[in-house]
């Protein structure tokens, strides 16, 4: 069983005996994270991965608000092919903050540093994150970073797109852009330590039994993104840093003016971003294979497909940047290059679209809300890799470079993927974080809202930029108007579904049932755990001796936990072999 | 943070099973820094690759401006001081508070040699008006040899670089301090030197990305 497993170390993990017992989790528990520290500043300097979660969570939803909020003027403002009602300038600023908001405020820290630090060690079994004060300053450096962030793009005016090509950013307001690079360095410096800490985490304080095979594969996508995270965000962070020396001291390595090369810029911004659309996206496929074996109780199809080709998907991302930029006068050996390997992401990703597809193959499927979502990932997020796959083309992407269909692209993968995800998660965990169920009728209606309003947004701008639309445009000839008008509807109807979700889970707090510890029956283990769980997420060290989706075991198995108190290793030592207490079953672990 | 045991040793936090799993987490959470770290400085090798294959000329003719000498000198510091850190690991494994103390003293000894040596060697390009970016001013006599249209982008480059590594001996120094008098109020022993260990790990990157840069810097034919 599984002897070849790295973290022997922990002593609870070496091969001995253990003495385990059955722990039902409690229907109504006492003591929760929530109840067991009060006050304010016991929240602001918490250390418990639960808790900083969930101020994650709180802190990506007021930006995404903020963020979805410029989008709406956005859209507003193109209604009519002329000004409507801001103007040129004003324009180019808000799509900048909405597109840097959205990806450095929200979508990069969402799923991992919210879902994520709530949900990992509860996966694993473990009391917390390897470590819980480091996660607490990468929780402080992100919203520091993104404030201090947008108070210098706003400030200063900031129009370069959230991308800030030189010479773009080099040329114009080159007092902004230092303050702009060194918010964004310390985002980055946030999502460096997440990952860093999720990397230790997993491989050291698993508990006993985990082995490398039972790893859920949510934590196959965290172990996945936070490698990205690791290896791609420093390049980003020394990008910055000349991008800023380009401006303060006029070193000469991007502006041309100056004699550097603005596609080396290009070049090392996308060596970071195009991983980062992967930072993005992996974790919601981690999201995506829970809920869909959940909610269809069966095994997943094709475990090691789906946990390996998160890791693949990884390490081809990061040989595809140039695919941003075939029209920017790279050389043509490149570029096909670029090409063929961004076509190759499209196989480790279609792998799991139809490990899933399979999984759901005579499942007995429950359309719960984050069921629903993930119907809706699968269709979206199809929608966005092809369009991916067709960009990556060459002879394409030079008609639809700069276009709307690249906005569309990016869409449908980033909140077609990534954000539905994000809510499919949201949705799934809310009982285990609050203990409260939502109102399900209305959850499926704002589903229903997000839907529709999202493809009668982002369908026609596919249309638009085919024939000819660029993106980041103020104006546009009059052929456009219906395609534009059709958009701007769909980002209304959006807005409510998006407003909708948001009564119901601040009505749930108040007034939702209880939703007890397993309310959708599933075998993972940080559902064997009472909702919400105590500080050490576990009254017992868990013990598992089965896979996190064998749903043909008995959910007692599941269970399991070490039969004697939480405590140290060195009592865990002394207790195993004195250990008087009832042995309701015993096993022998790896 | 309930239920703290009596048997449960300072050092170690209420998450981890034992002291073991602690010192193995720290262990493999600065190698996964480290590896963050040697991406940092990859970008800046890159942009040296990018513009030593576009200006070969430039790069033979600039590294002559730099002190090979003063270089190696530091060279031979940095490696001494690696040395040394290792040697403040060792005696705190074996309990020797004396011998770390003194191997932590003598290794912020050496980085603040190689700080002064860097700051000699800043203090003369500057005087010769070899001055990163719109500083660029050099002294006709300067300016008669490098007299490649961007000589200011080679030394741009290695102003970045040698910046940065310098930043980062400063953050090592600090470092160590801190080792120090946490070494004085005996803090370490052989049960639990994690800091040491992996303020060493990390010391010897700073080291290694030197050995790179020099050769890089310095000695191009
Ligand atoms: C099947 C996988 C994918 C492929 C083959 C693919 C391919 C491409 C290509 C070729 C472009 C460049 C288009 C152009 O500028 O002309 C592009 C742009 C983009 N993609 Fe993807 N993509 C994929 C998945 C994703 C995912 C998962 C995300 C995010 C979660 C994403 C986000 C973006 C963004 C943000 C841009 C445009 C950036 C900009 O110019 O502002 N892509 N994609
Ligand atoms: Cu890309």
């Amino acid at each position: 069983m599984a002897s070849a497993s790295p973290t022997a170390n922990n002593a609870a993990t070496t091969p001995t005996k253990l003495r385990v017992k059955r722990f039902p989790p409690a229907q109504t528990p006492t003591n929760t994270y929530l109840t067991d520290e009060k006050g304010v500043w016991a929240w602001l300097t918490t250390v418990d991965h639960k808790k900083i979660g969930l101020m994650y969570l709180g802190a990506v939803a007021f930006f995404f608000a903020l963020a979805g909020f410029l989008a709406i003027a956005l859209r507003t403002e193109l209604w009519t092919p002329a000004k409507t009602f801001i103007e040129a300038d004003t324009y180019n600023q808000l799509f900048t903050l909405h597109g840097a908001m959205m990806v450095f405020f929200v979508l990069v820290p969402s799923i991992p540093a919210a879902l994520g630090n709530f949900i990992l060690p509860m996966q694993l079994g473990a009391k917390d994150v390897a470590f819980p004060r480091l996660n607490l300053a990468s929780f402080y450096i992100y919203v520091f970073g993104a404030i201090f962030t947008f108070l210098s793009l706003a400030n200063n005016g900031f129009d370069t797109g959230w991308t800030f090509y030189t010479p773009y950013s080099s040329d114009s307001n080159s007092a902004g852009i230092i303050w702009v690079t060194l918010g964004v360095f310390i985002l980055g410096f946030s999502s460096i330590l997440t990952g860093t800490n999720f990397i230790t985490t997993i491989h050291k304080l698993r508990a006993p039994g985990i082995s490398w095979d039972r790893l859920p594969l949510n934590v196959w996508a965290l172990y996945a993104t936070s490698i990205i995270q690791v290896l791609a965000t420093p390049v980003l962070a020394i990008t910055i840093l000349l991008l800023a020396m380009e401006n303060i001291l006029d070193i000469g390595i991007f502006d041309p003016a100056l004699g550097g090369d603005p596609v080396l810029y290009q070049h090392f911004f996308w060596f970071y971003s195009h991983p980062a659309v992967y930072i993005m996206i992996v974790p919601g496929f981690g999201i995506i294979s829970e809920v869909i074996t959940t909610f269809s109780k069966k095994t997943i199809f094709g475990y090691w497909a789906i946990a390996l080709s998160s890791l693949a998907i990884a390490f081809i991302g990061f040989l595809v940047w140039g695919h941003h930029m075939f029209t920017s006068g790279q050389s043509a050996v490149a570029t096909t290059i670029f090409s063929f390997l961004t076509f190759l992401v499209g196989i480790p990703t279609g792998i799991k679209i139809f490990n899933w597809v399979a999984t759901l193959y005579r499942g007995s499927i429950s359309m719960k809300t984050p069921m629903l979502y993930v119907f809706i990932f699968i269709f979206l997020f199809s929608i966005g890799g092809f369009t991916g796959i067709m960009l990556g083309a060459l002879s394409v992407d030079i008609h639809l470079h700069d276009t709307y269909y690249v906005v569309a692209h990016f869409h449908y993968v980033m909140m077609g993927g990534t954000l539905i995800a994000l809510l499919a998660g949201l949705h799934y965990w809310w009982p285990k974080m609050t203990g409260k169920m939502y109102n399900e009728p209305l959850a499926k209606i704002a589903a229903g809202f997000i839907f529709v309003g999202f493809n009668v947004t982002f369908l026609p701008q596919f249309i638009m930029g085919a024939q000819g639309m660029p993106r980041r445009y103020y104006n546009y000839i009059d052929q456009f108007t219906p395609f534009h008008q059709t958009s701007t509807i769909g980002s209304y109807i959006l807005a409510v579904g998006f407003l909708i979700i948001l009564y119901y889970l601040a009505h749930s707090l108040f007034k939702g049932k209880q939703a007890g510890p397993n309310p959708w029956n599933s075998c993972g283990l940080e559902w064997q755990s009472t909702s919400p769980p105590d500080f050490h997420n576990f009254s017992h060290t868990p013990v598992v001796i089965h896979g996190p989706y064998d749903y043909h075991q008995p959910m007692e198995e599941f269970q399991l936990g070490l039969a004697i108190e939480h405590g140290h290793g060195e009592e865990h030592a002394a207790a195993d072999a004195t250990t008087s207490e009832a042995v309701t079953s015993e096993t022998t672990e790896a | 943070m309930a239920n703290h045991s009596a048997t449960h040793p300072k050092h170690v936090h209420h998450h981890f099973v034992n002291s073991n799993q602690q010192f193995e987490s720290a262990k493999l959470g600065m190698w996964v820094f480290l590896v963050n770290e040697i991406l940092f400085f990859g970008g800046l090798f890159c942009a040296y690759i990018v513009f030593r294959a576009w200006y070969p000329e430039l790069f033979t003719q600039a590294a002559l401006e730099l002190n090979t000498f003063w270089g190696a000198v530091n060279t031979v510091v940095l490696i001494g001081s690696s040395l040394t850190v290792a040697m403040a690991i060792r005696s705190a494994q074996n309990n020797q508070k004396r011998g770390l103390e003194i191997n932590l003293l003598i290794t912020i000894f050496l980085a603040c040699v190689f700080l002064v040596i860097k700051y000699f060697e800043y203090e003369h390009k500057l005087h010769l008006g070899i001055a990163p970016g719109s500083f660029w001013n050099p002294t006709p006599e300067i300016a008669a040899v490098l007299d490649h249209p961007k000589a200011n982008i080679f030394f741009g480059i290695y102003y970045m670089m040698t910046a940065v590594h310098g930043l980062h001996v400063i953050i090592g120094i600090a470092l160590m301090v801190w080792l120090y008098l946490r070494a004085r109020k005996g803090h370490f022993n052989s049960e639990y030197y994690t800091p040491v260990e992996i303020t060493g790990l990390y010391w010897h990157l700073v080291d290694l990305i030197w050995i790179f840069l020099f050769p890089l810097l310095y000695l191009i034919e």
